[in-house]
């Protein structure tokens, strides 16, 4: 099964990005995707295959590529299951930069502000998080990111607290949601540079994460150095996730989900989880953005975030409750 | 094989000193036994001698080797340490908890290399873990545990072995287990040095004893140049009646030092 299961993810996310190119508000043939994808052209068709749906699919590919694979190298660093990349502070740190971006207007003035204070945002509360926590241990290190947390997220509701008109409250409102409604090729060379070298460093921390199955103590003597890879993990948090959510805003529970779906798969190796971990988000970030363009309920497009969202939390009551099973 | 040398070790914690001035040698194919009340800074002499705490002042030597010198990959892959409790945090299979006893020696990506497989049957067989080698290692009992983790630390074939507390929780049949599985591996030229607070097993099974107290050395040598009862006695602070027949010591321990 395992030696079939990285293939098989990717032949997944492939049907499902053929299929995202295909479906929406208007459905084309796969004679038109196909010569707008391959014969440039400029009617209708060509414009909403290669100016909206495909910049669309590769954020929302390389989000969920961010959101799987590190809530794996969390899960693995900090040997919890409940890891997850909101966890250290990142994500509300991204949102607090949005916020401020919203609140004093300055999205107003030029698109890709939201974008950019975003990804401020998450930088300087992952070098807080790193910062304080860096003498310490594992512990430090979750209690200062849930410490960040709750500070920005605190700021994010005094923001909406004392919103100056009813519409930067909604803006507000939907950011936070997470939505990858109107993204373009600006927001692809934005992200990209960011998500790409976070990836990488993950991806780095495997054979280490292997050994911190055993623990700190033991992986230090198997020659890991645990205080670098500590940082290789946030750092990579930080450049990944952090550029995901300042494009998309919140998209809650991938991070924890897709894990934990592929993990018995991989015969929770640590190490080995990471790869699928990694295909897992990006294919239910994938679907979940086909859904809330094809799902309408009550004339409103839902969003993203609300998605993944509704389908993560009984998952994670299910996470809870097996949890408790295994170890009572 | 080399002898591993603590040379003048200082360390200290909040200004409060751990180690005073260690100096001694544990020497190649012989299993030392570190024994002292708790708190004498036994786990921190392991630590320093497993090379993960350096010292305030002093050095340690593997054979003619500096510590320092030799580097972390390459230390890691002539020394093997297992803590006090040493446990798997994920129902990770026994054959690859074995196998992480290699990691520094694997490369950075990929599947196992083909030629490390001999060496993982060689210590499953060696620790009895053959019939439990797809068992989650969650599931193990404590004694199969010991096993286990004795079995990720042997197989890289370590020259220096390193087990804190080896027969903690564990029953007297699994104990002696333990006790005799690492003094094959003395017997096999390799140094192998435990902290242990079970005297019995440490006086029967032991080649070379090492006292400490209050991080200060109190004896080291031969267990029959070593061990006697005003040591013991001095050393934990009780009266010990130590008695000694064909079939080895027994250690009593009793009460208060008059």
């Amino acid at each position: 099964m395992s030696r079939w299961l990285n293939p098989l993810l990717v032949a997944l996310l492939a049907a499902a990005a053929f299929i995202s190119l295909h479906a929406g508000t208007v459905w084309l043939s796969p004679a038109l995707v196909g010569s707008a994808l391959f014969a440039p052209q400029t009617d209708l068709p060509a414009l909403i295959v290669l100016e909206i749906r495909l910049p669309r699919l590769i954020l929302a590919i390389s989000i969920g590529a961010s959101l799987g694979l590190s809530g794996a190298v969390l899960q693995g660093l900090l040997r919890n299951p409940l890891a997850e990349p909101g966890l250290l502070g990142v994500t509300s740190g991204a949102s607090l930069g949005a916020v401020i971006a919203i609140y004093f207007g300055f999205a107003g003035a030029f698109s890709l502000a939201t974008p950019l204070f975003a990804l401020t945002g998450a930088f300087l509360t992952g070098m807080i998080a790193l910062l304080l926590a860096r003498s310490g241990g594992t512990l430090s290190l979750i209690l200062t990111g849930v410490a960040i947390g709750s500070i920005t997220s605190a700021l994010v509701m005094l923001a909406l607290n004392l919103a100056p008109n009813p519409y930067a409250a909604y803006e507000i409102m939907t950011w936070l949601m997470g939505s990858l409604t109107d993204r373009s090729w600006d927001h692809v060379a934005l992200a990209l540079p960011f998500i790409l070298p976070g990836l990488a460093l993950l991806l780095l921390t495997g054979r280490a994460l292997d050994a911190l199955a055993l623990g700190e103590v033991q992986a230090e003597s198997l020659g890991i150095r645990v205080s670098h890879i500590r940082l290789m993990a946030l750092s990579g948090t930080a450049f990944s996730v952090g550029a995901a959510t300042a494009i998309a805003g919140s998209v809650g529970f991938v991070g924890l989900m897709a894990p934990h779906v592929v993990r018995p798969l991989v015969g929770h190796e640590p190490g080995r989880v990471l790869l699928p971990a990694m295909l897992a988000g990006a294919l239910i970030v994938t679907l979940a953005d086909l859904a809330t363009r094809t799902l309408v309920l009550g004339g409103a497009p839902l969003n993203i975030g609300v998605f993944t969202s509704l389908i993560g939390t009984p998952f994670f009551l299910w996470l809870v409750l097996y949890i408790r099973r295994r170890t009572a | 094989m080399s002898a591993l040398t603590l040379d003048r070790v200082d360390v200290a914690r909040g200004g409060r000193t751990i180690l005073d001035a260690i100096s001694l040698s544990f020497a190649a194919g012989r299993l030392t036994a570190v024994i002292g009340p708790n708190g004498a800074g036994k786990s921190t002499m392991l630590d320093v001698a497993a090379g993960l705490r350096t010292p305030d002042s002093g050095s340690v030597w593997l054979g003619e080797e500096d510590f320092a010198a030799i580097g972390r990959r390459a230390l890691a892959r002539r020394r093997a340490y297992l803590p006090q409790r040493a446990a798997v945090e994920w129902p990770i299979s026994v054959e690859r908890v074995v196998a992480l006893g290699l990691t520094p020696t694997l490369p950075a990506f990929g599947p196992l290399p083909e030629e490390m497989l001999p060496a993982i049957d060689d210590a499953l067989i060696a620790c009895d873990l053959v019939a439990l080698r797809d068992r989650a290692a969650t599931s193990l009992s404590g004694g199969e545990l010991a096993r286990a983790m004795l079995a990720r630390a042997i197989v890289g074939d370590p020259e220096l072995l390193i087990v804190d507390e080896p027969t903690a929780g564990l029953d007297p049949r699994h104990a002696l287990d333990a006790m005799r599985r690492l003094r094959d591996r003395a017997q096999s030229g390799r140094t192998v040095v435990v902290a242990i607070h079970d005297l019995d097993l440490a006086l029967n099974h032991a080649d070379d004893i090492v006292a400490i107290c209050d991080g200060r050395l109190i004896a080291a040598g031969p267990r029959d140049a070593v061990v006697d009862e005003a040591m013991l006695g001095a050393l934990y602070d009780v009266r010990v009646r130590l008695s000694r027949d064909a079939e080895g010591f027994s250690v009593r321990f009793m009460g208060d030092a008059a």
